[in-house]
């Protein structure tokens, strides 16, 4: 099981790897998206580094949803999926694998490039930290979450839009919990409550996400 | 017991079942909804503090709990629907959600009309109201679900996990909308105005509550009837109720 | 009663806009719906009535 988990793993990462330009998308999106709002917000720091908590997270959620209808829109047209479905091992287990491949390929450059973008919105070194970490436990949520959109969707006329219908309610969770966490530190505070609201929040995702997952891939292939 | 119920999820029995009870529902909205009215405007007293624009608690109590009622109910279906495979059930979950989705966006303007003469502001981001709001992002999600999928068997299962999956969800987005905003007033019912609230008052809200819960029985049996008929147009119990030209 | 007379009761104390609309609405939107069902309900059996006949 464990051989064939990592195999998963291993050939939607060369996948991720042979279509480079992919992530490179997702990332100028999270840059453009977080460039834009000191532009029609003007310059001034105080103002800039208010909002940032909120302004980097939801740049977060968008760059993490907009790759979400390619986690299995190609093994869906090449059939591979179908071979997953059939395989003696658990959906819910190798279904795992392509949401950690999806997270590594779109979650975690984010949140490397993060701070770097947190500096532009003068946010102090305290609060730089605290955005890694609460992206870190944030956003594997997104991707778990939304593998379960994308499975519903898939082959779905007007995916990629339905997607963020169906997904974006279901983030708000982790956005209050990790935007809070960077605006309580910001303020001084501990932002402990908030990182263990943000933990249990994807533990739970870790345990239902999957499952989930599972049952709507075979919803929507066979 | 068995027996009856496989016979009754069936549509071919069900759909003239539900033309039956239809009208009864719809008399039973009717008759609630005009002693409520009456209970609520003619013998609620006065409110001390917002004077009679409060009132609108009468619509916007009852729209706000069955906004979220339907949609526990709708998972429930869908759940039902997925476990036990059964068609009717799927198509219960999808009656409803119109229902609840006019539910949802009935207390949010009402809720926004309330607020405008109490807190000066037609919208405050509080939790009650972030919550429907959610709420009614849920609906439309199930509906833009539904209605994006061709196959009718692939979109009820579809639905249903969705329908599942956000049922899972809202406790959580509750929780968290509370928190994100501690300056929350609570439920209507217990909103310190509770030892104020007059008998009459409380009485008023859930007979217009019991009324819009009958309305809504009343209309999705009648969208379940129309889904029916939409579905299996060339099977052959439609093609006997056509030839018999009854209803 | 609450109401000295009609006027006192469609006044609504000054409310009379922010109440009446709520109501109103509501009235509105069920009444729609309610009628969009039966037209729909209809639609369905005349289409359905059709294709038997063929």
């Amino acid at each position: 099981m464990k051989q064939a988990w990592l195999t998963v793993l291993k050939r939607d990462l060369l996948q991720a790897y042979r279509r480079r330009s992919d992530i490179a998308t997702t990332l100028f999106f999270f840059v453009i998206v977080s460039s834009l709002f000191p532009l029609g917000i003007g310059p001034e720091p105080a103002v800039l580094s208010s909002i940032a908590p909120g302004v980097l997270w939801v740049a977060a959620l968008l760059a993490g949803m907009i790759s979400l209808s390619r986690m299995f829109a190609a093994d869906f047209s090449d059939g591979s999926l179908e071979q997953l479905l059939l395989a003696p091992q658990p959906l819910a287990v190798l279904v795992t694998a392509k949401i950690l491949a999806h997270w590594l390929v779109c979650g975690l450059p984010v949140v490397l490039l993060a701070p770097l973008i947190g500096l532009q919105y003068a946010l102090p070194n305290e609060a730089l930290w605290v955005l890694v970490y609460s992206l870190l436990l944030g956003t594997p949520t997104l991707s778990l979450i939304g593998a379960i959109g994308a499975a519903l969707t898939l082959g779905v006329r007007g995916s990629g839009l339905l997607v963020a219908l169906l997904v974006l309610p279901l983030y708000i969770p982790t956005l209050i919990f990790g935007a809070g966490a960077v605006a309580t530190s910001q303020h001084g505070m501990s932002a402990e409550a908030h990182l263990s609201l943000l933990a249990a929040v994807s533990l739970l995702s870790l345990v239902l996400a999957p499952v989930a997952t599972a049952a709507a891939l075979r919803i929507s292939v066979e | 017991m068995h027996m009856n119920w496989f016979k009754f999820s069936s549509p071919a029995t069900f759909y003239p079942l539900a033309g039956k009870l239809v009208p009864w529902f719809f008399w039973l909205a009717t008759l609630l909804a005009l002693v409520g009215l009456y209970v609520s405007f003619a013998l609620a007293p006065t409110d001390f503090q917002q004077g009679e624009a409060y009132r609108i608690i009468f619509v916007h109590v009852p729209a706000a709990w069955m906004s979220m009622f339907i949609y526990v109910v709708m998972a429930g279906w869908a759940a039902m629907g997925l476990a036990l495979n059964a068609r009717l059930s799927a198509m219960m979950a999808q009656a409803l959600a119109p229902t609840g989705a006019m539910f949802t966006l009935l207390a949010l303007v009402t809720g926004s009309l309330w607020g405008k003469p109490m807190w000066g502001t037609w919208w405050v981001w509080d939790a009650r109201l972030t919550s429907e709001l959610i709420l009614l992002f849920l609906y439309l999600g199930f509906m833009a679900l539904q209605s994006s999928i061709d196959d009718p068997r692939r979109a009820d299962r579809a639905g249903a996990l969705l329908a599942l999956v956000g049922v899972v969800n809202v406790p959580i987005i509750y929780f968290s909308v509370k928190w994100w905003n501690t300056l929350h007033q609570g439920s209507t019912i217990n909103m310190g105005v509770a030892p104020k609230m007059a008998a009459t008052m409380l009485l008023g809200m859930l007979l217009m509550a019991l009324a819009f819960w009958m309305y809504s029985i009343a209309v999705s049996l009648l969208r379940v009837r129309c889904i029916m008929l939409e579905r299996e147009r060339s099977s052959d119990w439609v093609k006997a109720l056509t030839a018999k030209g009854a209803k | 009663m609450q109401w000295a007379s009609w006027s006192f009761f469609f006044n609504m104390g000054g409310y009379a806009f922010y109440v009446w609309f709520s109501f109103g609405l509501t009235a509105l939107c069920v009444l729609w719906e309610v009628y969009a069902l039966r037209k729909r309900s209809r639609d369905a059996l005349h289409l359905a009535t059709l294709l038997a006949q063929d």
